[in-house]
């Protein structure tokens, strides 16, 4: 739906290009091992960030506070003398569950949102899709922000907020694709073999009705990341002292003169960590427009 | 039939014109809408708030809650609210007790700076990199990992890291502030190199589309230069699914310019937006939030109009 079929296209200009990303998936992928390998490397610091040994995230040590990167602490201190590495380390659990958590609720609100827009009567269609509307009118970040305003700032409200604001992008791509797929030969034939509604819905639309789903789950945990630093950065996420990246960011923008690791490391992790979310998701998405069109 | 087409030719324009503006009222209203109640069902005592140090009696509560016509019934607020919007007022800030509209007017022409001069170093950028990698692989690689890379860095981040460079280790910009030229450098540059990621791929896939087309041989076969071709014939085929991106960043950009404007130090709406969410300031919040669904919702009209002038093509599809 969204681009012409290459097909389609005058003297079959184009169609190279898509023959040469066939091929080029079923070779081995650097690209993609690394990046599979780096996840799966913060899912294991997500998980027990134990493991690698570090000192306590906030164990302040004032004598030691602002010490450059040394053998002692690999990525040096802060203000108050914590481990920049135990920090970062211990904050990938924050970014990566809230992300997790966030998109988990855009998910459960938008697709059943967008499958029932994309069923229903032409009048309760327009209703869902002018509330869309609505809520995407408010830009960006804002959303959240204001939704953290009257619930106050936490982990909890943090992934609501986020989550609601990602519901319309969801909603969208579903209700769009339910759309296609009820126009289906294979809808008319369940609903005239005598199938129940709900049935046909369960087996026959729900399945090719999210199947960009996951491509935009992905590309979603990757913005989700993203907005939840924002926001603690402007403190309505997370507070210090917990080492949540945005929030280091934060604290240590006020040291950048005297102290840069304070807040250069964080940002290298949090760019990392979407950067990998990003090429996974562009990876799955050219691999969903590759595909025959319905 | 001559006639007939006459006649969609003038009135197809228009149809989808009306039917525009159309939606934006329809959505506007629904924000107002929505923000009102929302913020009237969100748990929290408004006229604790209003109170502030003062002694919480019954007696004071019934005062401050008629004084700020708290006592009415919802319905009553909410006509007497949207009354008032009409005629461009916001109401009254609970925490300065002075004029939304006075509140955020002074420090609008700080962020209108910013997004503008934000938008323009956008626009420029992405038309720069673009025309200059389109079609060619390496080049494509090259600027395809950047532009990867500036979406995948948000701009608080990112503005930390030109203050490190630019104004720390080269003091080439002041660190914080307005005021001057140079304080704009920074901020705008952030907020666009943002726009930037997110915009360029878009552009280029247009414009590698167009250049496959046969007409960019027509024109080359007319004797026009690469670069000719790119910049006259193939950036307004390009330019279509770009622009619909563009129209969200730029109104996107509100949001950004919070985060830039607390990076930098920057006086202007963020700040505004910032204070009035930390001291639950309502009508404040409800005024900077209901500017940006505003916006927003203006410059995607005006993209989407933007769009029939420079792609005659949609208004049939269109109407």
């Amino acid at each position: 739906m969204t681009a012409v079929a290459p097909d389609d296209r005058p003297n079959g200009v184009g169609q190279r290009r898509v023959g040469q990303l066939r091929v080029g998936q079923l070779r081995v992928d650097p690209v993609l091992i690394a990046t599979a390998a780096g996840l799966a490397l913060t899912l294991l610091i997500v998980v027990w960030p134990g493991a690698t040994g570090v000192a306590d995230p906030l164990a302040a040590d004032p004598s030691r506070a602002l010490e450059p990167p040394s053998a002692a602490h690999l990525l040096g201190t802060d203000q108050l003398g914590r481990d920049v590495l135990a920090r970062v380390i211990h904050g990938a659990r924050y970014s990566v569950l809230i992300a997790l958590a966030a998109t988990a609720v855009g998910i459960v609100a938008g697709v059943p949102l967008g499958l029932l827009a994309g069923l229903a009567s032409s009048w309760l269609d327009e209703i869902l899709t002018r509330f869309l509307d609505i809520l995407s009118a408010f830009p960006g970040l804002l959303l959240a922000m204001v939704l953290i305003a009257f619930t106050g700032p936490g982990s909890g409200n943090l992934v609501l907020a986020l989550g609601v604001s990602s519901v319309p992008r969801f909603a969208r791509v579903v209700r769009a694709q339910t759309k296609v797929v009820r126009g289906q030969g294979w809808v008319e034939h369940g609903v005239t073999l005598g199938l129940p509604r709900r049935v046909v819905v369960a087996r026959h639309v729900l399945p090719h009705a999210i199947a960009a789903v996951p491509v935009l789950a992905t590309v979603g945990l990757g913005g989700a990341t993203l907005g939840a630093a924002a926001l603690s950065f402007i403190g309505l996420g997370l507070a210090p002292p917990s080492p949540e990246w945005g929030a280091m960011l934060s604290e240590g923008r006020n040291y950048l003169r005297v102290a840069w690791w304070i807040s250069v490391f964080p940002g290298l992790a949090l760019t990392s960590l979407v950067l990998a979310i990003f090429t996974l998701g562009r990876r799955a998405q050219r691999r969903l427009e590759s595909r025959e069109p319905l | 039939m001559i006639r007939g087409l006459a006649a969609e030719a003038i009135l197809g324009p228009v149809v989808s014109v009306s039917r525009r503006l159309g939606s934006l009222v329809l959505v506007l209203w629904g924000t107002v809408t929505l923000t009102f109640f929302a913020v009237h069902a969100a748990p929290g005592d408004i006229v604790r708030l209003l109170i502030g140090q003062g002694h919480d009696t019954p007696e004071v509560r019934a005062v401050i809650a008629a004084e700020w016509g708290l006592d009415r019934p919802l319905l009553v607020q909410y006509a007497g609210y949207l009354g008032r919007l009409l005629h461009g007022d916001l109401g009254t800030s609970y925490v300065l007790k002075r004029p939304v509209t006075e509140v955020i007017g002074a420090q609008l022409a700080s962020t209108v700076e910013l997004a503008v001069t934000a938008t323009a170093l956008a626009a420029l950028l992405t038309i720069l990199i673009t025309t200059l990698t389109a079609g060619r692989r390496l080049l494509t690689r090259l600027a395809g990992a950047g532009e990867l890379l500036l979406a995948s860095t948000p701009e608080f981040w990112v503005g930390i890291l030109l203050l490190f460079v630019f104004s720390f280790t080269l003091p080439w910009f002041p660190v914080a502030g307005a005021g001057d030229l140079s304080a704009l450098v920074l901020p705008s540059l952030t907020l666009a190199l943002g726009a930037v990621g997110g915009l360029a791929p878009v552009l280029r896939d247009g414009l590698e589309r167009a250049l496959e087309q046969p007409f960019a041989l027509t024109v080359r076969s007319r004797g026009v230069s690469d670069l000719g071709l790119r910049v006259r014939h193939g950036l307004r085929h390009a330019s279509i699914p770009t622009l619909n991106l563009a129209g969200f960043a730029v109104g996107n950009l509100l949001g950004g310019a919070v985060i830039v404007e607390q990076v930098f130090g920057r006086p202007g709406i963020g700040q505004v937006a910032l204070r009035a969410i930390s001291s639950k300031d309502i009508p404040t919040i409800l005024g900077v939030a209901l500017l940006a669904a505003f916006v927003f919702v203006v410059v995607s009209t005006v993209v989407d109009l933007l769009s029939l002038v420079i792609d005659p093509r949609l208004v049939g599809a269109a109407s």
